[in-house]
């Protein structure tokens, strides 16, 4: 047969274009659902806006949804949030490092195989089984007897940022172990052949080789810390106010839209309405924090 | 049998001096013009050196003399341990969780495996380059200053970053640009960045691991005439499988070999001269004439 039997001409198969079709709609089904959900959320937030003036919603400090006076400062909320979070990245960050530290540089082969994998079970375990932890074993046995019973209640927003942090340090420490060991091994040998020790290698050499997935780990638990609903709904208990004080009970944005949105609340009411501007901020600012992660790794990513 | 094999031509070595290298080196001759003609001082000396890797042995009952302000060139096949050995004389290896070695290496009269030395205090004076070069991803400026910091340097580092990129022949090429990335630079720059942090921290030894494996043969020219220059303050021990390299760039030449159990043992040295031209044992014969390896 000679080379020019062969045609040169387009031929696929029925089955070539099926599979693309298929590949298409299932990377589409993604990008439709959240464009969906964010028509949803700033369709019935310009709902509410009608009724409550977007300027009062972004700088009131006081909340109240339910109980009249009714009050739309989304601030308390906000607060409340940023408090838990707050706590819990003080917790969760150096925890995170160390362990993260600690396993890239430090343990040996047979206690990396052994640790890291139950460290990572703890981001696991469900959240309400923390917030759970949090009622029954940190606000009693643990803030209560230490900072006496006057100065903490059975909910604050300190027992909901201490299970925060444990739920997020997994997730710091994984993913910045993952981009410390990523470090190339030739790196660390040099720093170790003009006689560095082991932690000046660890502090000089391979933390800043991999500072961009360390600050994309912090910046993607800050993430989870807002967006995390049950452990904060169970700890913090449900009193929105404007405040920085841990050891006062607070109420964080998605426990408010958990708490309201399983009650009996009357759809196209007005507190109905609310949690989609209350839940429009929340995807504001986890998008936003997405995004700086995204140029954080862009901008500080080494090319080793 | 290694011992015999070892020490005769070290003896030779005193009476011939590295001269004969230049004979064969495609060097200008000034470069590599010998030292001394007394009788070579050892700076380097490996006693009875066994290396193994959890049981495995690597490399067994190694004796090797290293002369003072001379090049040493370890060659022989791959998997002979000729890396092991050389990451051995400034501990490297004891990073490595299941190794450990046997024997002395003396530094000076003092034994390095002796219990009370620290390996980052080894480090300090037996540098080392590598394969493949490794600067950090911080600035070039940086990257010269980082052992003199970690050493605690008190003196000007500014004058001690110019200086030591001197001697690596790469200051006219970076003078101007001591803050960009030292990843930024090429391949051939990069590795005489990492050879210009070497010498920043003053070590008396200078370890190299195949340091032109991943360089073109201009750069690999570069690195030869710089190790030529640096022997005259500094002691070189250099791994290589290019044996071009060995002949034209050593002073002694030490041929490892392993034996049936994978472990590499040295089965000849001597000036680089008589071992490429006129080696004693038929195994280096084989090897340096390309029938084996």
């Amino acid at each position: 047969m000679t080379t020019a039997a062969r045609p040169l001409t387009r031929h696929r198969p029925l089955s070539e274009r099926i599979i693309e079709v298929l590949l298409f709609l299932s990377a589409a089904v993604g990008v439709v659902t959240t464009l969906g959900i964010v028509a949803v959320l700033v369709f019935e937030t310009l709902d509410f806006f009608v009724v409550v003036s977007p300027i009062d919603f972004f700088t009131g400090t006081f909340w109240s949804a339910s109980i009249l006076p009714r009050a739309w400062g989304v601030l308390a909320l906000v607060s409340g949030t940023v408090l838990v979070a707050a706590i819990a990245l003080v917790i969760a960050v150096p925890l995170g490092l160390l362990a993260a530290v600690f396993l890239a540089d430090y343990a040996s082969p047979r206690v990396r195989t052994v640790v890291k994998p139950i460290l990572e079970t703890i981001a696991g375990i469900p959240t309400i089984v923390l917030g759970f932890f949090a009622v029954n074993f940190i606000s009693p046995q643990l803030l209560i007897p230490l900072l006496g019973r006057n100065n903490i209640g059975g909910f604050s927003a300190l027992a909901g940022g201490i299970v925060v942090g444990l739920l997020i340090t997994p997730l710091i420490a994984s993913i910045s172990e993952d981009s410390m060991r990523a470090v190339p091994r030739g790196m660390r040998e040099g720093a170790y052949a003009m006689g560095a020790t082991r932690f000046e290698v660890v502090r000089k050499v391979v933390f800043p080789a991999a500072i961009s997935g360390i600050m994309a780990s912090i910046i993607l638990a800050m993430s989870r810390a807002i967006g995390e609903t049950m452990a904060v709904l169970l700890a913090v208990g449900a009193k929105p106010q404007f405040t920085i004080d841990p050891t006062e009970s607070v109420q964080t944005m998605t426990a408010f839209i958990a708490a309201i949105s399983l009650g009996e609340t009357a759809q196209g009411s007005i507190e109905f309405k609310s949690l989609f501007a209350v839940g429009l901020t929340l995807f504001g600012m986890t998008l936003v924090l997405n995004l700086i992660s995204g140029w954080v790794v862009r901008k500080y990513r080494t090319a080793y | 049998m290694n011992t015999q094999l070892s020490e005769a031509p070290v003896r030779e070595a005193a009476t011939n001096g590295p001269g004969p290298a230049i004979r064969l080196a495609t060097l200008p001759a000034g470069g590599a013009a010998p030292t001394v003609d007394a009788a070579p001082e050892y700076v380097v000396e490996l006693r009875d050196v066994s290396c193994y890797y959890g049981a495995f042995r690597a490399v067994r009952n190694v004796d090797i003399k290293v002369a003072k302000n001379a090049i040493t060139a370890l060659i022989g096949p791959s998997g002979c341990g000729k890396s092991t050995l050389l990451r051995t004389i400034n501990r490297m290896n004891d990073l490595v969780p299941s190794y450990r070695s046997e024997g002395q290496i003396m530094l000076d009269g003092q034994d390095l495996f002796a219990k009370e030395v620290d390996p980052v205090a080894v480090r300090r004076r037996v540098g080392m380059v590598f394969q493949k070069p490794n600067p950090f991803p911080k600035t070039i400026w940086e990257n010269v200053a980082f052992g003199p910091k970690v050493n605690g340097y008190k003196g000007n580092l500014n004058e001690l970053v110019e200086t030591s990129l001197r001697r690596a022949a790469l200051w006219d090429d970076v003078k101007d640009k001591l803050k960009q990335s030292g990843m930024s630079l090429s391949g051939g720059q990069q590795q005489r960045l990492c050879i210009a942090r070497t010498i920043a921290v003053n070590p008396e030894v200078i370890l190299m691991d195949e340091p032109c494996s991943a360089l073109d043969p201009r750069s690999t020219l570069q690195i030869e005439e710089l190790m030529a220059e640096l022997k005259r303050e500094y002691t070189i021990v250099i791994v290589t499988h290019n044996m071009q390299q060995a002949a034209r760039a050593s002073d002694t030449t030490v041929f490892m070999t392993m034996g049936e159990d994978r472990a590499g043992f040295v089965v000849e040295q001597g000036p680089t001269a008589q071992i490429f031209t006129n080696p004693r044992n038929q195994l280096t014969e084989d090897y340096v004439s390309g029938r084996f390896g």
